[in-house]
């Protein structure tokens, strides 16, 4: 199959609603995002080795997407960036990220704080059980006992509602239970929580894998607009995804089952899809493995 | 009935029983069985039912073979067994709560809940300080063992790791298994050290009652915490949020009505505990409602002292018995009817 997934700029799908929120042009900066650089990293579980010996750089205002076959770490990758892969009980990281010249490893460093750095969005929507709508987005505040005027509450939930592209869907039932949206209204909602605690950096495991097109859709939209303000990274299992909504690739695959998982290449979307420098990329992206 | 031929192996069922079948063979095995019993001029309960299945499961079987095949047969025989064997397991507490009800309620009066038992010797008199004292020491007991417990729970969900967290577990099942009469021993002899022995006080018994709810509580709010999905916890790390604001905000809240339903059974489990409370809060006739002063009566050692010392009037003192065995039922009934609530107000549902 010699089907080379067309390379398109992530078309801008401003609905009427959502005119005037976002950005206009292709590239715009609202803010200016964080770098992250990575130096060397090695991701153990227990005894068995990962990722092995990735460094790339992520750049700000950039969507970084993450491919690659199942189990060759993008995951697992993905979450030593805000410091959740030692969670795992027997996890462990050796090497150096570091966010805008600080190392998030540091001696002196609170993962607590690196995470709120450092967004993240999970594979299957979890928006909390015990809250609503609001509550959700204003999680972050609120289990961090943080104190907020209720005018500033309301501000932070609208913008962050409408950042994520769901506040006219919601806006008459923020009351209502958050697990009571449909599966793409969660998947946002998950997203206006993460953002509703300003992170600089966006990342996000699979975010669509639950979804289906049309919501994916909404979701890629918006991650296009989110990164006039934040620094994304996202894996995808889906190459047409990565293809749409990345400005930057990383392919990352393992030799064989058992051994870590590296990364091959990292450039351009552009450059990736149609002019790989390595075969094992060009044979991943043109679908003849994978 | 032909539905369609697969690689010439047909489909076909040969008959089919109507499915009445079963009832009408073992409502008709019941009549032959009782009417041979009473010829033989011993017709008793339990022999009846016990002839009746054997002979009906029989009786189905080789009905079943014959007009539907052996694997119809088997199923059915199966079928028979398992429905017995839920009979069996019911049937003594419907025995049970039958005989309780129709024995209870002839003292199920007013007098029973406004009366105690001061100065009764024949009929009369009530159980009001025995109803007091169930709930003092109880609730006690509760107050006690549910942080303890519930605190436990979570170091062994979120925070123990390997050698200790397994040896914990172990021996918090092993204290599961505590009679409860050791309970009320040790309850007795750790405040017999510091108050002298012959102590009697409503603490104390509260505490032997601690001893055995504690693992209860332990047991039950583990299997809870553990299905609270990780993928809550890690949304709550991502936003920034320290680990014991994740399991305070998000972990308990979401596992609420779990929790609750695990000390409900906890209670439910001590609150009709009669030995241990012999020993250690003792027996009285009066009502005392200050559980750090003097004896406390509670319904299950009441039940027991009128049984054992009826007195005068002894139908009296029996169903005093009853009425307060018949309370007590009452009592977790309501507790359990509570928790329900509870579930179904906070409920939530985990995914």
């Amino acid at each position: 199959m010699q089907a080379i997934p067309p390379v398109e700029e992530p078309r801008r799908r401003v609905s009427a609603a959502n005119a005037g929120q976002g950005p206009d042009a292709h590239h715009p900066v609202v803010r200016e995002a964080k770098t992250v650089e990575v130096k060397d990293v090695n991701l153990y579980y227990g005894d068995f080795h990962a990722v092995q010996d990735v460094s790339m750089r992520i750049q700000p205002n950039r969507v970084t997407a993450l491919i690659g076959s199942s189990g060759c770490g993008k995951t697992t990758f993905l979450r030593s960036i805000n410091r959740m892969h030692e969670l795992t009980p027997g996890a462990w990281v050796e090497g150096e990220v570091t966010i805008d010249e600080d190392d998030i490893y540091g001696e002196a460093v609170d993962p607590v704080a690196v995470r709120r750095l450092v967004g993240m969005v999970f594979q299957s929507p979890n928006p909390f059980p015990t809250m609503s709508v609001a509550e959700n987005v204003i999680a972050g505040v609120t289990l961090n006992n943080r104190k907020m005027s209720k005018q500033d509450r309301d501000e932070v939930i609208e913008r962050s509602l409408r950042g994520a592209n769901l506040w006219d869907e919601v806006k008459d039932r923020l009351g209502r239970p958050g697990a009571g949206l449909s599966g793409g209204q969660q998947q946002r909602l998950c997203i206006a929580r993460a953002i509703a605690v300003e992170p600089e950096i966006l990342l996000m495991d699979e975010p669509c894998s639950a979804l289906d097109p049309i919501a994916t859709l909404a979701i890629e939209d918006l991650i296009a607009e989110l990164k006039s303000r934040y620094t994304i990274v996202i894996v995808t299992h889906n190459m047409q995804q990565a293809a749409r909504a990345s400005d930057v690739t990383a392919f990352f695959n393992l030799e064989a089952t058992g051994k870590p998982g590296r990364l091959v290449e990292i450039g351009p979307t552009e450059t990736i899809f149609t002019t790989p420098a390595e075969k094992a990329t060009e044979d991943y992206v043109s679908g003849r493995f994978g | 009935m032909s539905v369609s031929a697969v690689g010439g192996a047909t489909l076909t069922r040969r008959g089919v029983l109507p499915s009445w079948t079963p009832y009408a063979v073992v409502l008709g095995v019941a009549a032959c069985v009782a009417a041979l019993l009473a010829a033989a001029g011993n017709l008793k309960i339990v022999p009846l039912i016990a002839v009746t299945l054997v002979v009906s499961a029989a009786v189905i079987y080789v009905m079943s073979r014959v007009v539907e095949g052996s694997r119809r047969a088997t199923d059915r025989l199966v079928t028979l067994s398992i429905t017995t064997a839920f009979g069996l397991a019911v049937a003594p507490l419907i025995s049970v709560l039958y005989q309780v009800f129709k024995r209870g309620l002839a003292r199920f009066d007013s007098a029973f809940f406004t009366e105690s038992a001061r100065g009764v010797i024949g009929a009369g008199g009530g159980a009001s300080h025995a109803i007091w004292g169930t709930l003092i020491i109880t609730g006690c007991a509760t107050v006690i063992s549910v942080p303890i417990g519930i605190m436990a729970a979570i170091y062994l969900t979120e925070y123990g790791r390997g050698r200790l967290r397994r040896s914990i577990t172990f021996f918090v099942d092993v204290m599961t298994g505590i009679p409860s009469i050791v309970a009320g021993l040790f309850a007795y002899a750790l405040f017999a050290l510091f108050l002298g022995p012959g102590t009697r006080m409503g603490i104390i018994g509260a505490v032997a009652l601690s001893v055995l709810m504690i693992p209860i509580v332990i047991r039950a709010s583990e299997e809870v915490l553990k299905i609270v999905p990780t993928h809550l916890r890690e949304a709550s790390y991502a936003l920034g949020t320290p680990k014991w604001r994740t399991i305070t905000k998000v972990v308990l809240p979401t596992a609420l009505a779990g929790l609750v339903t695990g000390v409900m059974i906890a209670v439910a489990r001590i609150i009709g505990e009669t030995a241990p409370l012999l020993v250690t809060t003792g027996v009285i006739d009066s009502t005392n409602t200050n559980p750090f002063s003097g004896r406390m009566q509670n319904l299950a050692v009441y039940a027991f002292g009128e049984y054992r010392n009826p007195g005068v009037q002894r139908d009296a003192a029996f169903d005093r018995a009853w009425a307060a065995a018949l309370t007590l039922i009452l009592i977790v009934m309501v507790l359990f009817l509570a928790a329900r609530l509870v579930y179904r107000r906070f409920g939530t549902e985990i995914r």
